[in-house]
């Protein structure tokens, strides 16, 4: 149990998949002009890389380790997470409309979030099971999303600050970003 | 003087549409392995060889990939090219794999190789799908060893490992740690907006890129959408282009 609460702590806030990683920079960048997107990305991208661990790791384990076929891990996973966004979304569609809603927008977007292969990947380095697989993913996720709403409040409020001309546009989101990344730095000590 | 088509890919790829400079395509690898100079060049090495053959396979295999499902014939096509890459790595260059890990496996997702197959290598011969992948490939390797090397020599005063700066010089670490990424990157696009350098930050970086460029507002599906657009806008430059030329020759003949 509490190497599980390790995992967490560690892929949501020490390690933050976008801070540290760089992982899944562009729909970090790209979707955090309003606090309620941002919340969608975050609640979608949550749902998807879970899911997407959870199945990664149970194929790699399953499949491609007892067929000594490990080294396709690369073309399998990158299949897996595009059927399964496709999947989601059709499912998501036809049985809840209202979560379809909330969250249709953005699953289309995660694909090509690298931040899903990514955490597949580093479950199956690591040599994590199924459930601490699970748990990472979900902990990625978090991390995700606590880093996406973060930036997208204090992109709303420098809406209204008097930015120098050339920092306006990305240069200021992506200082944001580096003083944001130095503030995570102080849960290394957790 | 004309240059031949071939070198004027090569051109394009380093100079006129510098995938990280102008286009701001592939911005998580950029930022995540820039740490030095080195680090750079072996990441851009690795991702201009996946590159250059994608772009000669998918440019081979244009006419038989049917058109509804392009995008997931692309990306096996890839994830077979970097499989083959990282296993090469891992048996010849070894230190190379370790130290670029898990971002060799990721340049599956960087939108450089998709975004040259949707916008090139889809509808051009062979050949000069090849030299477009090799310049585009050595523009992105110039770039990340050129980010590589500045964050060298401010987080470690170093530059590919040499020493450069006097013993009193104190390295700025923050620079090879992640937040110096982001701060060099900002004083990159910070410095195009001031000098007016064509940059897909601050959109004069023309539109013809295929996914339009700029990653921070792509979200991923850009190309896409944009593909319909460029089609469209290629052929009435061909039609306009066409017309002139008969214009002309009607002239001529008066």
């Amino acid at each position: 149990m509490k190497e599980l609460i390790m995992i967490i702590i560690g892929s949501a806030l020490v390690n933050n998949v976008v801070l540290s990683q760089f992982l899944g920079l562009c729909p970090f960048l790209g979707v955090s002009k309003k606090t309620n997107t941002a919340a969608g990305m975050g609640a979608a991208v949550i749902f998807v890389i879970t899911v997407a661990s959870a199945l990664c790791s149970l194929i790699y384990s399953k499949l491609l380790v007892p067929l000594d076929m490990g080294y396709l891990q690369t073309i399998v996973f990158i299949l897996v997470i595009a059927c399964l966004v496709q999947f989601v979304e059709l499912i998501l569609k036809k049985y809840s409309r209202p979560l379809y809603s909330a969250l249709g927008v953005y699953l289309p977007l995660i694909t090509t979030n690298c931040a899903v292969l990514g955490v597949a990947l580093i479950n199956v380095t690591e040599d994590y099971g199924l459930v601490k697989s699970t748990i990472n993913g979900f902990g990625t996720a978090a991390g995700f999303t606590i880093a996406i709403i973060i930036m997208a409040g204090i992109r709303e409020r420098i809406e209204y600050n008097d930015v120098t001309k050339s920092f306006q546009g990305s240069p200021i989101v992506l200082i944001t970003a580096g003083l944001m990344a130095m503030a995570f730095f102080g849960f290394a000590g957790l | 003087m004309k240059m031949n088509k071939y070198v004027e890919r090569i051109y394009n790829g380093i100079i006129k549409e510098n995938p990280t400079f102008i286009i701001m395509l592939g911005m998580c690898p950029t930022l995540a392995v820039t740490t030095s100079g080195n680090n750079g060049l072996y990441m851009g090495l690795t991702t201009t060889v996946v590159l250059a053959m994608s772009n000669l396979l998918i440019s081979a295999l244009r006419k038989f990939i049917p058109d509804k499902v392009r995008i997931p014939a692309y990306i096996v096509v890839v994830a077979s090219l970097v499989t083959v890459v990282q296993l090469l790595l891992a048996a010849y260059l070894p230190v190379v794999n370790e130290l670029l890990g898990i971002y060799i496996p990721l340049i599956v997702v960087n939108c450089i190789i998709l975004g040259r197959a949707e916008a090139y290598a889809a509808k051009n011969s062979i050949g000069l799908s090849l030299f477009d992948g090799i310049g585009m490939g050595l523009g992105f390797t110039l770039a990340l060893s050129i980010i590589g090397s500045f964050r060298e020599l401010l987080g470690a005063g170093t530059i590919f490992s040499f020493k450069i700066t006097p013993d009193s010089f104190e390295p700025i670490s923050i620079f090879i740690l992640a937040p110096g990424a982001l701060f060099t990157l900002a004083i990159l696009t910070a410095l195009q907006n001031k000098l007016k350098l064509p940059s897909a930050t601050n959109g004069s970086a023309g539109n013809n890129v295929g996914c339009g460029g700029d990653c921070s507002h792509c979200m991923g599906s850009t190309c896409t959408t944009n593909r319909e657009e460029i089609s469209s806008k290629a052929e009435t430059s061909k039609v306009t282009i066409a017309k002139k030329s008969e214009a002309g020759d009607t002239q001529n003949q008066k």
